[in-house]
């Protein structure tokens, strides 16, 4: 499974969908045996979180109010707290990932909605959609699993699937309305989708402030906890927050891989989103292809929410219940080169580093946005791999072609 | 397995009528509607018989006391009336050009029958709500500003939230340690650093117009935050700028509603209404405006004809970038006067889709700017009175309207045809 | 007084597309740049114009050499060129395009448009060139914007001017109009390259004709003892046939009947107008007529592509006016649409995702929701040997073939099949010559296995030669019927323009 996890296009019946020129690094497979063409695949992400973690110091030690109050006096131990401090965060940014148990738990825990809206942007990706409304799909997704865990009485078994089936709709709907829009009106998806995102937080924030869902006696947009039933059942016992949703996690990338590769609707789907002209002389209804791609992609990017929804002890829901999943996801779909497989390591990676960030943060006062910074820089080493070769001074290799939109429609 | 039936894959290629005469027959439904609603909700709505006033002076004002009284009843039945004949004269009449002007009308008289409704049996200051909604619409209008000047050579910025912030934080901290001055100056250098990174990536490294953007708003997000965290939340007298005072122009800021609305402000908001001037004279009666908009049109044109397109856009794009680092200039230092984290709050983006319902002129971004100004101004305003509207659905306007335009229910119109396209010379 | 290009080269990664190429052009002189598709036209002539830095060779100018870095250079150096594809900035009025660049200012930036205005039609008067300057370029027809072209250059007092294929999107009149020009340009003392793939056009205008091939300059001719026989020798390496070999058709029963069909483009105006015509089994009947008077809004009807307005299709019989694309496909029609790179293929597709693009659904690649790849891989293959695709394998993008061999991939695909009836449009625009021989073969197949074909192009050489009956479109109404066999090249001319008596 390593072994195909790096390589984007598919597998050996699936006709890839870019001939490079081989042109790796030699010296990679050597050291490690890693084979040269996942090596090669490896390469430019692996460097780009190197480069993200060295600026992720530089600003560490920028930061450091005390040390440069100090600077005056003894500019020696300035410079030490400096590098003690890059040191202790990150120690405590590894440790708070993989150190524990727990560590490894929280890691899993975080991964959880990050796979899942990454392959959300992914899928939209490889179909020619610029997906950026996972934030808002799972705004929506999340709700609609939300509302189920609320009012319906089911036992667990039955429960769970409904709730999650009821995020799939949830979001599939909102990212659909995407999808619909565009089929119909030729309206471009990535304004669409911020423009969403924007309206589903604040349909929440109305919506929790509603007696349907606020818990009673507080004025706040603050949920009622859910039933018992409807949450997702931890794997270790309550003690470790990790739940089912990564099983959930897992499968979708499966699903997806196998959608996009080996069935007709995935054969359908890439096509209307490289050549919408092209797919419909060829016969397909590409006004319903839009639509049901951005349904699967706003289903994932649902259950996304419905893992924050249905798994996040205590339970009980606030108003922003996806943070910068939504955002996290854009940067994790890139980094994973938008292969399904690619989304699970890149999900688990960045997991790693937001839950180790969190640690960090209590440990070592690096606020966890160190964690946007360095998701930013990765983006731009992964999205202008020519930087990262200038700085590593590799040989270039097949041009890599960034574009993904085609402006407004 | 998707195949069309045959009916259905036609419906989409049928079109009878043009999709302008479509839109005014759209337009004059909706106005229908809307008319028929505010005769019912505001109109019959209100008891009878109470009064609504409008307090036409402010508190610092030369002549005080103006005030207009009238039946809220009367005034909201008879908006209502005028919308839905607004709206049969689109269904009827032909005359295209006069969609826009008669949905803008029907807006306006729509707003005035809600806060008819709303004032309905007490008091309720005109005046003060223009003066927000100007107040309001200062930074949405130079993030729209902003993304005017990349798009109309073709590079979209979706970084604009980002470059607010970042140069909102530049310039409380510069103005804290240095100054106003210093801290103008900051914002403007930060504005146009990222600016420069959005065209660098863009055009040296061909990277996604759209990942770029994203880029940008995360690491302006992410540096400012943590630097709040950990440099302002410690030094707290770097959080500490003193607010820009407002600036009013004799004798014009005495006139009665005029006067406070518009001539008692900040120089920031005076600089909106002359940068719209500006941008508006320049893009169209220039060498600079020629050549910006043919490298956003036909990129290719422009360079067999000898001008250097990379040059065209890192220099608006930077320049745009400016624009940004004023409006965060105005957000950090005369609005709210310290710096909090993730303080734009998405204000970026209602730039973004004030550009869009602008359709790319700078005088319709400023339309655009004042409309969604007017409906937050409203949002505060209803969530002062307690009306019972909840104020989500007020907040939520900006980003409906920009979908609804998109859709091209309410003016379609054409971005730049090289926008969001790179330009690779060989 | 001349213009030289000494030993350009230019590589591209995958291929050379110009490797030592000379030539030169005197004041005063017209100099036919000939080759196929591919040759190395219009990368040597953006390499003159500064839009391409060559990897070696020089340019020199009335003696100085040329810095090949920008247009700029070359602007100012005296070269002018009007592209294949116009660059004219369509929202922008026709003095707006011209003064692009060189802009009259009053005060600082300040445009000087009246100034502009004035400029125009000094220079449209004295080359009689007659452009509106405060017309918006995207309302003028393309005769007219070529014009626009032509005097952008002219203001920018260029003394070598090259036209790179200037007669593809005019009809036979209008290229008298544009040869009448260009004479008054020599007559100027200006000189002209004239690129072009046209024999006739080249012998017609030229004082010299240089022939490429393959990124070389495999020789010159003179215009008054070459003939186009020798000329298509040198452009292509080998004879060629000057016409297409087929039979006497022998037609049919009626396959495509259509009957007073009016369809609506995409701005909602009428612009097929009630026009019937039938096509029999054996036949090829070829739709000529000036780009955009129809004939793509007639093929997309028919196809299923687009919703008539009223009027009735009937294929093989069947009533298909209401049939969508898939339907129809399925009916046994084949067709290949007129812009390839847009509707043809998906270009991020390999070869083979391609070939399968309207059958996957179907046996034998898939059975209901799964795809066989191998199945579509086996296939392709076969297909890409069969219809002599050159490609190293199937499996790569379908976007790194060239314009020709893009073009055989969807041959194969949509004639592999019983086919009943072959809409064929622009099938060989910007193909080269052997895949042309190789396209306008298989279709003459078709015929011969008793296909109806509906062939439509804009080179009414290519209408004239394959064709067994030609209706001329103008103004979306059928202008004339004519048989290629006696009909002359000037009648046929005249109904394209809406002039000619319909017979």
């Amino acid at each position: 499974m390593t072994d195909r996890s790096a390589e984007p296009g598919g597998d050996e019946t699936s006709p890839p969908s870019n001939g490079g020129t081989p042109s790796g690094p030699g010296w990679l497979h050597r050291v490690t045996g890693v084979s040269e063409r996942l090596g090669r695949a490896l390469l430019v992400p692996s460097l780009a979180l190197l480069l993200a973690l060295v600026v992720g110091a530089v600003i560490i030690m920028v930061t450091d109010v005390d040390a440069w109050q100090l600077m005056g006096e003894d500019p020696g131990a300035a410079i030490g707290d400096m590098f003690r401090g890059v040191w202790v965060a990150y120690r405590e940014l590894f440790l708070g990932a993989f150190g524990t148990v727990r560590a490894v738990s929280e890691t899993l825990f975080t991964a959880t909605p990050l796979i899942l809206a990454g392959l959300a942007v992914a899928l939209g990706f490889r179909t020619g959609l610029f997906n950026i409304g996972a934030r808002g799909q799972m705004f929506i997704g999340g709700l609609f699993a939300l509302w189920v865990g609320l009012h319906v009485e089911l036992p667990a078994g039955l429960h769970i699937p409904l709730a999650l089936l009821a995020a799939v709709i949830g979001g599939g709907l909102w990212g659909g309305l995407t999808g619909l829009l565009k089929a119909r009106t030729g309206a471009h998806e990535v304004i669409t989708t911020i423009m969403l995102n924007f309206v589903a937080a604040f349909l929440v924030l109305y919506a929790l402030k509603t007696p349907l869902f606020q818990q009673g006696g507080s004025n706040l947009p603050l949920s009622s906890p859910i039933m018992e039933s409807a949450r997702l059942p931890p794997i270790f016992g309550s003690a470790f927050r990790v739940n089912i949703g990564v099983f959930i996690a897992l499968g979708a990338v499966f699903f997806i891989y196998w959608l996009l590769y080996k069935s007709t609707i995935g054969f359908e789907l890439r096509a209307a989103g490289f050549s919408p002209t092209a797919s419909s002389y060829a016969g397909m209804n590409v006004a319903v292809l839009y639509t049901l791609v951005m349904f699967i992609s706003g289903g994932l990017a649902g259950l996304a929410g419905a893992s924050m929804t249905l798994g996040l002890p205590p339970y009980t829901v606030t108003s922003n219940f996806p943070g910068t999943i939504g955002f996290d996801a854009i940067a994790l779909a890139l980094l994973g080169r938008s292969h399904p497989i690619g989304v699970l390591w890149s999900g688990l990676l960045f997991g790693a580093l937001i839950a180790g960030g969190r640690t960090m943060q209590a440990a070592a006062g690096v606020t966890v946005d160190l964690v946007i910074v360095m998701q930013a820089l990765i983006i731009i080493f992964i999205a202008a791999p020519e930087l990262v070769r200038a700085v590593f001074r590799l040989k270039p290799t097949e041009a890599e072609p960034t574009q993904l939109t085609k402006g407004w429609g | 397995m998707i195949t069309a039936t045959a009916e259905e894959e036609r419906v989409e290629v049928r079109n009878r009528s043009t999709p302008e005469e479509r839109r005014s027959s759209m337009v004059g439904g909706v106005l229908v509607a809307l008319g028929v609603f505010v005769f019912i909700a505001f109109g019959l709505g209100v008891e009878a018989g109470l009064d609504a006033t409008f307090n036409l002076s402010l508190q610092t004002d030369r002549f005080q006391g103006l005030a207009w009284v009238v039946d809220a009843r009367t005034l909201s039945m008879t908006l209502g009336v005028m919308i839905v004949a607004l709206g049969v004269w689109r269904l009827t009449q032909r005359a295209l050009d006069w969609t826009n002007i008669a949905l803008a009308i029907g807006f306006l008289f729509f707003s005035l029958a809600f806060l008819t409704w709303a004032a309905a049996g007490s008091q309720f200051s005109m005046v003060g709500m223009l003066r927000s909604t100007v107040i309001l619409s200062v930074v949405v209008v130079f993030g729209a500003l902003t993304g005017l000047m990349c798009e109309r050579v073709g590079i979209i910025n979706i970084g604009i939230e980002g470059q607010l912030l970042a140069s909102a934080f530049a310039g409380v901290v510069l103005s804290s340690a240095f100054g106003t001055a210093a801290g103008i100056v900051g914002a403007l250098v930060t504005g146009a650093l990222l600016g420069w990174l959005l065209a660098w990536l863009t055009i040296r490294f061909h990277v996604d117009q759209i990942i770029a953007g994203v880029v940008i708003n995360f690491l302006a997000l992410g540096l400012t935050s943590l630097m709040s965290a950990r440099i302002l939340s410690v030094v707290q007298t770097l959080n500490a700028p003193e607010r820009i005072p407002s600036w009013r122009i004799p004798l014009l800021a005495d006139i009665p509603v005029v006067g406070p609305t518009l001539f008692d402000h900040t120089y920031f908001v005076y600089g909106m209404f002359i940068l719209v001037m500006a941008i508006h004279l320049g893009l169209f009666y220039t060498r600079w405006g020629l050549r910006s908009r043919s490298v956003g049109e036909h990129p290719r044109a422009a360079d067999t004809a000898g001008i250097n397109v990379y040059f065209v856009r890192y220099r608006n794009v930077i320049l745009g970038g400016m624009i940004a680092g004023f409006g965060g200039a105005f957000l950090g230092l005369s609005q709210v006067a310290r710096f909090e984290e993730d303080m734009t709050g998405g204000v970026g983006f209602i730039g973004l889709a004030a550009m869009i319902f602008g359709r790319w002129m700078p005088v319709g971004v400023l339309g655009a700017g004042l409309v969604f100004g007017f409906a937050r101004a409203v949002q505060q305003k209803a969530a002062i009175l307690n009306i019972g509207l909840p104020s989500e659905f007020l907040l939520m306007l900006p980003y409906v309207v920009t979908i609804i335009v998109v859709a091209g229910v309410v003016g379609r119109s054409r971005p730049p045809a090289a926008d969001g396209q790179p330009y690779i010379k060989q | 007084m001349a213009l030289e290009l000494r030993g350009i080269t230019k590589r591209f990664p995958t291929v050379v597309a110009n490797d030592g190429v000379s030539l030169s052009v005197e004041a005063g002189e017209i100099v036919a740049l000939l080759g196929e598709n591919g040759a190395g036209k219009t990368t040597l002539m953006n390499i003159l114009f500064g839009l391409y830095s060559p990897d070696e060779g020089e340019v020199v100018v009335d003696g100085k050499p040329l810095e090949l870095s920008n247009p700029s250079a070359s602007i100012s150096a005296g070269i002018g060129m009007v592209h294949q594809h116009f660059m004219l900035v369509p929202v922008f009025t026709v003095a707006e395009n011209v003064i692009l660049g060189i802009e009259p200012l009053r005060g600082l930036d300040w445009i000087d448009k009246k100034g502009a205005d004035d400029l125009v039609r000094e220079v449209s008067d004295r080359y009689g060139l007659s452009v509106d300057p405060e017309a918006m370029v995207e309302d003028l027809p393309v005769g007219v914007q070529q014009r626009v072209e032509i005097v952008k250059v002219l203001v920018r007092d260029a003394r070598y001017i090259i036209f790179d294929e200037p007669t593809a999107v005019l009809t036979p009149q209008e290229v008298e109009e544009f040869f009448e020009i260009v004479r008054g340009l020599k007559a100027d003392g200006k000189g002209v390259i004239f690129i072009s793939h046209k024999l006739r056009e080249a012998l017609e205008i030229a004082d010299r004709i240089v022939v490429l091939r393959d990124g070389r300059s495999v020789g010159e001719a003179d215009p008054a003892t070459a003939t186009t026989e020798q000329l298509a020798e040198m452009m292509v390496g080998r004879p060629v046939l000057m016409t297409v070999d087929k039979e006497e058709s022998r037609p049919g029963d009626v396959v495509l009947s259509v009957q007073q069909l009016v369809v609506l483009d995409d701005r909602g105006r009428r612009t097929v107008e009630g026009v019937s015509f039938e096509v029999r089994s054996g036949e090829i009947v070829g739709v000529a007529g000036i780009q955009g008077n129809g004939q793509t809004e007639l093929v997309e009807s028919i196809t299923g592509m687009r919703r008539s307005l009223a009027g009735k299709v009937f294929i093989g019989g069947e009533d298909t006016t209401r049939l969508g694309p898939r339907a129809i496909h399925r009916l046994g029609v084949a067709h290949v649409p007129e812009d390839r790179l847009e509707s043809g293929l998906v270009l991020e597709f390999t070869v083979a995702e391609n070939i399968v693009l309207n059958s996957y659904y179907d046996d034998p690649y898939s059975s209901g929701i799964r795809m066989d790849w191998e199945a579509a891989n086996g296939a392709s293959q076969r297909l890409v040997d069969e219809y002599d695709v050159k490609t190293t394998r199937v499996d790569v993008p379908v976007s790194t073939l060239s314009g020709g061999n893009q073009q055989k991939v969807i041959v194969a695909r949509e004639c592999d099949r019983d086919v009943k009836l072959v809409v064929a449009a622009q099938p060989t625009r910007g193909v080269d010559v052997g895949s042309i021989e190789n396209i306008h073969a298989r279709i003459v197949r078709q015929r011969d296995e008793g296909a109806a074909v509906l062939f439509v192009s804009s080179e009414l050489d290519e209408v004239i030669s394959i064709s067994d009956r030609i209706l001329v479109m103008f103004g979306g109404r059928i202008a004339g019927e004519f048989n290629p066999e006696t009909a002359t090249k000037n009648e046929i001319g005249l109904a394209m323009l809406g002039s000619g008596a319909p017979s």
